[in-house]
C-alpha cells in the first residue's frame, strides 16, 4: 500500500502527464487517498489503471458520501485495487452542489470500469449525482417516480408516527 | 406444406418480452427479470431490483454506532455474521481498537460456520431449481445444526448481534466446543453425500456442465468476486490476500475451477464448505485463552458483575447505552470475503456518536451485473440455473 511519501510521488507522476489533476493526497488509518480534480477524474483513473507499474485494474467499490456542512459537500469515492501487489488506493472527487436546482455532475467511468454501471446508478438514485455519459442513468433501487435524493444529509429521515390508540383515547 | 414452413420461420424470429418475478420462487427473493425471448432462447435480459429496499443505510445515520449492528445484519440475511464483521471491523479500525486474540478466533469460527450455512442454503435451493428436491431437505438438516450452534452461543438462530465493537458479546458456553467439533467432523462426510447425490446425476450434469460460461477477464471487468470468480480459475480470496482476524494462522486452500461454467461454480462452493469446516476445527484447536472482548471502557460495556460495585463502571455503562461512544472524524473502507465475494463497508465518522454514512459494497449487488452475460443466448431453463449459481441474496442487493 503506498504510504504518505509514496502518495506524493504518485501525485508527482500523475501531475507530469496531467498538471493539476491531483489536488491533494491523504494517508490516514493505513489507507491512502488521492483527491482528484473532478473535471479530470477519468484521466486520473485511466492513468492508475493503465500505467505500467500502477495497474490498479479492479474497481472494488464506487460510493458517495455527503460531507455536509463542508464545501464542496459530495465526495465520490473510487476504491481501486491492484490484485497482483494486493494494494488498495482510494480516489476521491469532491463535487459542490450547484445550488440552482441542477445536479452536481461528474464523468461516468463505466467505459473504464464496467462494474461501475450499477454503482453509479445507485449513487445517482440516492445522492442525485449526475454521471455524464452513463449508458442508462435511471433510478435503480427506488421507484422511478420517486422525488428527492434520500441519502443526502439534509433529506429528513421521515417515517410515520406510531399511533398509541389507548393513550389517545384516554388521555389524548 | 409450404405454409407450415412459413409459419415456423415466423415463429423463430418473433421476440417476446416476458416478465419473470418479482414474486417467483426461482428468483430466490424478489428479483424481477425482464427477458426478451426468441422461442425458448434468451436474447436479452434486464434485472429490475429494489423491491426489498428498506433504506437501511439511511436509517444507520440516525443510530449510535453500537445500535447500527442489528440493522446491517439484516441486509444480506443469509450471511449476517459477515455484515457484522464488516461493520464492526470498520469501526474498530476507525477508532484504533485492537481486539483480543480469543475474539479474533471466535469471530473466525462463527464466520466460517456462517459460510457453511450460507452455502447450504444456496445448494439446497439451487438444486431444488434443477429438480433435485431431496437436496433441500438434506442441506437444511445440516443448516439446522448450525443454527442450533448459533442459538447455543448467542441465544438467536439468525441475526445474532454476537459481534461487538471490540470483540464478541459473550464467551462460548460449556458444551459448545464438543457439539461444534461433532458437527465439523461430520460435515465433510455430509458434503461427500451431497456430491454422491449430484455428481453422478445425469440430469444435474447436463443442466450445469458448459452452461453460463463467462470469461475470466469479463468477470473481472464487471467487478465479480467470490466463488463466481474462483470458478473461472482466478484464485482471488480476501482471506488470503489481506490480513484480518485469525485467517493468517489458518491452514486452508482456495478451491478454483477451470472452465467457469455452472458445474464449476457448484464444485467450488461445495469444496469451500469442506475447507470452512476445517477452519472451524482449527479455530477450536487453537482457541487462545483470555478475554473475549477488548478492555477499553470508552467503547466496550463493562462486565455486568462490576455494575453493582463500581460507580465508574456504572457511569461508563450509562454513557455507552444512552449516548454511545463518539468517533473522531474520519473514514474507512474495510472489506472481507463473504460467501458471495468482497463485502466492503465504508463508514464516515463526523466526530459525533452517530455515523454520518454507512455504505455496504454488497457482492450480490455487483455480481448481479454479470447475470446478463451468463444467461445470454441460453435457454430459459438454463437462465434459472445460472441465476441460482449466481446466488444473489436480494436483501443484500436492495439493502
Amino acid at each position: 500500500m503506498p504510504d504518505a511519501p509514496g502518495l506524493e510521488l504518485l501525485r508527482g507522476e500523475i501531475e507530469r502527464d496531467r498538471p493539476g489533476a491531483v489536488l491533494a493526497t491523504s494517508f490516514e488509518r493505513e489507507q491512502g487517498a488521492l483527491l482528484a480534480d473532478p473535471e479530470q477524474i477519468l484521466a486520473v483513473l485511466a492513468w492508475l489503471r493503465d500505467e505500467p507499474g500502477q495497474r490498479y485494474r479492479f474497481l472494488s467499490s464506487l460510493h458517495v458520501a455527503d460531507y455536509l456542512p463542508a464545501e464542496p459537500r459530495f465526495g465520490v469515492h473510487y476504491e481501486l485495487l491492484n490484485r497482483d501487489r494486493v494494494e488498495r488506493i482510494r480516489v476521491k472527487a469532491m463535487l459542490a452542489d450547484p445550488g440552482d436546482g441542477s445536479l452536481p455532475a461528474i464523468d461516468s467511468c463505466v467505459e473504464l470500469f464496467p462494474t461501475a454501471n450499477f454503482q453509479e446508478r445507485e449513487a445517482f438514485d440516492f445522492f442525485g449525482i449526475e454521471f455524464r455519459g452513463h449508458p442508462d442513468l435511471t433510478r435503480i433501487l427506488l421507484p422511478d417516480d420517486y422525488v428527492g435524493w434520500p441519502q443526502r444529509r439534509d433529506f429528513p429521515v421521515g417515517g410515520e408516527p406510531v399511533t398509541f390508540t389507548y393513550n389517545e383515547r384516554n388521555y389524548g | 406444406m409450404a405454409e407450415t414452413t412459413a409459419l415456423s420461420e415466423r415463429r423463430e424470429t418473433e421476440i417476446m418480452t416476458v416478465n419473470i418475478g418479482p414474486h417467483h420462487p426461482a428468483t430466490h427473493g424478489v428479483l424481477r427479470l425482464v427477458v426478451d425471448l426468441e422461442g425458448e432462447v434468451v436474447r436479452d435480459l434486464r434485472p429490475v431490483i429494489g423491491y426489498v429496499h428498506t433504506g437501511i443505510e439511511k436509517s444507520c445515520e440516525d443510530k449510535s454506532y453500537w445500535k447500527v449492528i442489528p440493522f446491517v445484519e439484516r441486509m444480506d440475511y443469509v450471511s449476517y455474521f459477515f455484515q457484522m464483521e464488516a461493520y464492526c471491523g470498520a469501526v474498530e479500525r476507525l477508532v484504533g481498537l485492537e481486539i483480543p486474540p480469543r475474539a479474533k478466533y471466535l469471530r473466525t469460527l462463527f464466520l466460517e460456520l456462517n459460510r457453511i450455512h450460507s452455502h447450504l442454503v444456496w445448494l439446497g435451493t439451487t438444486a431444488l431449481d434443477l429438480g433435485a428436491i431431496s437436496m433441500l431437505w438434506y442441506c437444511f438438516r445440516e443448516r439446522d445444526r448450525i443454527l442450533d450452534l448459533f442459538e447455543m452461543a448467542t441465544g438467536q438462530r439468525m441475526h445474532t448481534r454476537y459481534f461487538q465493537v471490540g470483540g464478541v458479546i459473550e464467551d462460548i458456553p460449556l458444551g459448545f466446543e464438543q457439539k461444534c467439533r461433532k458437527f465439523v467432523s461430520e460435515m465433510p462426510v455430509r458434503v461427500g453425500q451431497y456430491e454422491a447425490l449430484l455428481d453422478r446425476n445425469e440430469v444435474f450434469l447436463q443442466r450445469t456442465k458448459g452452461v453460463g460460461i463467462v470469461p475470466r477477464e469479463r468477470l473481472l471487468e464487471l467487478g465479480v468476486t467470490g466463488p463466481l470468480l474462483r470458478a473461472a480459475g482466478e484464485p482471488w480470496d480476501l482471506r488470503k490476500a489481506f490480513d484480518y482476524l485469525a485467517y493468517p494462522e489458518m491452514d486452508f486452500k482456495i478451491p478454483v475451477g477451470t472452465v467457469g461454467d455452472n458445474y464449476d461454480r457448484y464444485r467450488v462452493r461445495v469444496a469451500e464448505m469442506v475447507e470452512s469446516a476445517s477452519i472451524v476445527a482449527q479455530c477450536l484447536d487453537a482457541l487462545p485463552e483470555g478475554p473475549f472482548i477488548a478492555d477499553d471502557r470508552k467503547y466496550v460495556l463493562p462486565p455486568r458483575s462490576e455494575l453493582s460495585t463500581s460507580m465508574e463502571s456504572l457511569i461508563h455503562h450509562f454513557k455507552l447505552v444512552t449516548e454511545g461512544f463518539r468517533v473522531q472524524a474520519g473514514e474507512i473502507y474495510y472489506s472481507i470475503e463473504s460467501p458471495r465475494g468482497e463485502l466492503g463497508c465504508y463508514v464516515l465518522a463526523d466526530g459525533s456518536s452517530k455515523p454520518s454514512r454507512v455504505h455496504f459494497r454488497d457482492p450480490s449487488f455487483v455480481n448481479l451485473q454479470a447475470f446478463r452475460d451468463m444467461a445470454l443466448d441460453s435457454y430459459v431453463a438454463d437462465m434459472i440455473c445460472s441465476l441460482g449459481m449466481l446466488d444473489p441474496i436480494l436483501g443484500g442487493v436492495d439493502r
